[in-house]
């Protein structure tokens, strides 16, 4: 019997036909591999959310391995002595044998905090950016509602989890709340005991926030975050204005072997950088607030960033109480409109943003290219008026912390608030809008009349004038007027831009190409290295 | 009234024990002696029991209090007046505010105060040790008051454990979890207890200073202050920060700005950075 010799080049090959043979899988995995994406930096912030998702993912389930989500009364008996002997619930006693007893645990613990922090920033930032570049407009509205709904069930994730500790903070949290669910008119008490099982704190809010937040709203996480990049890949991506680029095309790069690589590696990026921020930086130290007594609240007990907004706006609300003089009298309080309606407003707002948009414009058309923020000044400013206003909030969400290490008064603090919420969004508008037609202009200048090259001209009449370098041939125009239309991407605006200086050097950390030497114009003698200087001394020896 | 003389003859001679048969020589001397006593008498029970008029003006001041208010009148006198009775619209009286509070407010170097503000600051202080006792002794024998117990180690036998559960029912809504202080209303503040030493923290809560409640021997008693004082600088002060750096320990507030200036921006450069090598 004649031994076959064992080919190992042809073994992968002759597997996947294996593979083809009974999956059938060959077509549509090329076309998946094959798929392009732009490859601007700004299409990677939606990723940080993304790997971040997954990081929150792989710690939480080592946090509930050793999570106990009971509130039943333990007299804690652990290794950190400030709290021995001290009775508490059994919530925030496996929170601390985490923190203190699991090996790797406070580690896992502030990791995973770090990335539900950084789950969310990144969610906003990549709003802004789907915003600011029109990438919202049609026929992307459905997933910029998606990407909405994941802000605020991402926002819910973030309350429930703040809450499962049962430390001071999270019962702080809680209590707020309760008191925001009470002030919902006719059905608050009804909602309130509910939630809770009968009065705040009862017996089991911990246990239903539990399943809450490593089942019910991660599913919905995962729910939507699939739908969400289901349709980007089957709208694909937009892509900025360019050489080459259309409405109808994506010019990047294909997902196999290039962009894949990357995306792993920016995988571990975040991952290292919320491993870095989850071992170097202390976040919320369970173990100093103490377990939550009813009586014990801290000073600059606040909400994490994402919800400190609503306690903003709880602090600038003026004391609004309205009467209803309805058979026992009725009340609404006032911390129903800051908590409750503005929340309201602002998720219809946001989430029918690309409908009045395109409402406003009578625009129908799809749009697969995306604009500069420069080019749609009346949006820009709005996101710009948007964002203060979001600011503002959040500062004084944080106000009492401000106000006493900057030595200013609380009382002054609040009213900066209550008055900057009026006044500071309008004005972003307006700057934001000048800025814009700014940018616009010289853009349209330099079209026009070319590129300032820092040269500066005596006429023989004494004026001084600087020279610029026009973009394209002067077709009988002396001075290139005209000849250049916008095409809705940058416009150079330095003369190494036009290869007068040759590129610039690429790559972050060392040049990955070598600068072209420059070009030499008849005009100007080319640039000589300095020569060495030659040290003038008197002549003597100073030995 | 002659049987009522009488009687009292009687008694006086019972008293005696024998007949009033004396010469009169004797007598006159009695009369003197008795004079004297009853003088003796009067003269002693006033000086005893009438308030004297002359303490107003020259208090019988031990050496350490003379020099208290030898300071006192260079130093206070301007916003606290003469004699610690007060300036209205300057500073008020510090009869009955006692050593303790003294002791607090000279020593953390809050007084003398830098300018009329909400409240005072801490700051180096102006007097020494020995010269803050003279002027907490002057304050007390002016008016008592409360008084820190002896010794510099007032945690001595607290149990922290129990100060912990105290001090976050009755400290932590002001001067926060971590001891770092916090804002009140209309810029009062809550200091941060970090520099804060055993006695400071002890008269603090004996005389309640600035806008801090007074948390007298009936709401905590000494032991009570102890286990607090024992929290405060033995966890507070010396805790490990197991998690590594604690941002200040100013809560989430910086942890939000941590996430944007830290985490956003090295992932936005991460992104730039990978974005770039196409």
């Amino acid at each position: 019997m004649k031994r076959r010799k064992f080919d190992l080049a042809a073994t992968p090959g002759k597997a996947a036909v294996g593979v083809d043979d009974r999956f059938a899988v060959a077509t549509p995995l090329r076309k998946l591999l094959n798929k392009v994406f732009p490859d601007h930096w700004s299409f990677l912030l939606g990723e940080i959310a993304l790997f971040s998702f997954v990081v929150l993912l792989l710690t939480g389930v080592f946090l509930t391995f050793f999570f106990e989500p009971a509130m039943t009364e333990v007299v804690y008996d652990g290794s950190y002595a400030p709290l021995q002997g001290t009775p508490m619930s059994a919530a925030y006693a496996s929170s601390l044998d985490i923190s203190f007893e699991v090996r790797g645990g406070l580690v896992m613990r502030q990791m995973h905090h770090w990335a539900a922090l950084l789950f969310m920033a990144a969610i906003v930032v990549h709003m802004l950016r789907v915003f600011f570049t029109g990438a919202f407009r049609k026929p992307r509205e459905t997933n910029w509602i998606i990407g909405s709904l994941l802000f605020w069930v991402g926002f819910l994730a973030g309350f429930t989890g703040y809450s499962l500790p049962d430390d001071g903070l999270s019962g702080t949290g809680l209590r707020i709340a309760s008191a925001i669910m009470l002030s919902i008119p006719v059905i608050g008490s009804w909602v309130t005991s509910s939630v809770f099982g009968g009065e705040f704190p009862g017996t089991i809010i911990i246990s239903r926030f539990f399943i809450a937040h490593v089942l019910l709203i991660p599913g919905l996480l995962v729910a939507l975050i699939s739908v969400h990049l289901g349709l980007v890949f089957k709208q694909k991506h937009t892509q900025w204005p360019g050489p080459g680029r259309t409405n109808n095309n994506v010019v990047g790069e294909r997902m196999f072997p290039r962009y894949a690589l990357k995306q792993g590696g920016f995988f571990m990026v975040v991952f290292g950088v919320i491993a870095l921020m989850g071992g170097l930086f202390q976040i919320n130290p369970i173990w100093l607030f103490g377990p939550y007594e009813a009586w014990v609240v801290s000073a600059a007990s606040q909400p994490d960033w994402y919800v400190m907004f609503l306690d903003g706006s709880t602090r600038l609300m003026p004391a609004w109480e309205i009467n209803i003089p309805i058979g026992d009298g009725y009340v609404i309080p006032p911390l129903f409109w800051p908590t409750v309606v503005l929340p309201g407003i602002l998720v219809g707002l946001s989430t029918m943003y690309p409908f009045l948009e395109a409402r406003q414009l009578k625009d129908r058309k799809s749009h697969n290219l995306l604009q500069r923020p420069r080019d749609v000044p009346a949006r820009t400013a709005v996101g710009a008026m948007a964002v203060a206003f979001y600011i503002v909030l959040t500062l004084s969400g944080a106000n009492d912390v401000i106000a006493d290490k900057f030595q200013i008064s609380l009382n002054a603090m609040t009213w900066a608030g209550r008055i900057g919420l009026l006044v500071v969004p309008p004005m972003a508008y307006y700057v934001t809008y000048r800025l814009c037609l700014g940018l616009q202009q010289h853009d349209r200048e330099v079209l026009a009349h070319g590129v300032e090259t820092g040269i500066i001209r005596r006429l023989p009449d004494g004026r001084f004038v600087e020279v610029h370098q026009p973009l394209s041939a002067s077709n009988g125009h002396a001075d290139g007027h005209g000849e250049l239309e916008y095409v809705g991407w940058v416009v150079p605006k330095k003369m190494n831009r036009l290869g007068a200086l040759g590129p610039a050097i690429r790559g972050f950390f060392y040049p990955i190409e070598k600068p072209v030497e420059a070009p030499v114009s008849p005009g100007h003698p080319p640039v000589e290295a300095r020569p060495e200087r030659e040290e003038i001394g008197s002549g003597e020896s100073r030995r | 009234m002659t049987s009522d003389n009488d009687r009292r003859r009687g008694l006086l001679a019972r008293l005696r024990g024998r007949p009033a048969a004396r010469s009169r020589g004797r007598r006159r001397l009695g009369a003197a002696v008795r004079l004297f006593a009853a003088l003796m008498l009067a003269g002693g029970a006033y000086t005893v029991f009438a308030p004297g008029a002359q303490a107003q003006d020259n208090p019988p001041l031990t050496g350490a209090a003379a020099e208290g208010k030898a300071l006192f009148d260079v130093s206070c006198v301007t916003c606290h007046g003469r004699n610690a009775q007060g300036v209205e619209g300057r500073g008020p009286s510090l009869i009955g505010v006692g050593a303790a509070s003294v002791e607090f407010q000279v020593s953390s170097g809050r007084m003398p105060m830098a300018r009329q503000e909400a409240q005072a600051h801490r700051k180096p202080p102006v007097f020494t040790d020995e010269q803050t006792r003279q002027l907490a002794q002057y304050i007390q024998e002016l008016g008592g008051g409360p008084v820190v117990p002896e010794g510099d180690e007032l945690r001595d036998g607290g149990n922290v454990a129990a100060g912990g559960e105290l001090f976050r029912i009755n400290c932590s809504q002001c001067h926060a979890f971590g001891g770092g202080g916090g804002a009140l209303s209309s810029g009062k503040f809550a200091p941060s207890l970090h520099p804060a030493t055993d006695r400071q923290i002890y008269a603090a809560m004996l005389s309640g200073p600035q806008n801090m409640p007074v948390f007298g021997d009936n709401q905590l008693r000494p032991e009570q202050k102890a286990d607090i004082i024992a929290y405060i600088q033995e966890t507070l002060k010396h805790d490990q920060d197991p998690g590594g750096f604690n941002l200040g320990r100013y809560g989430p507030s910086t942890e939000g700005l941590a996430i944007f200036l830290v985490g956003i921006v090295a992932l936005v450069f991460a992104s730039l950075w990978i974005a770039g090598k196409s």
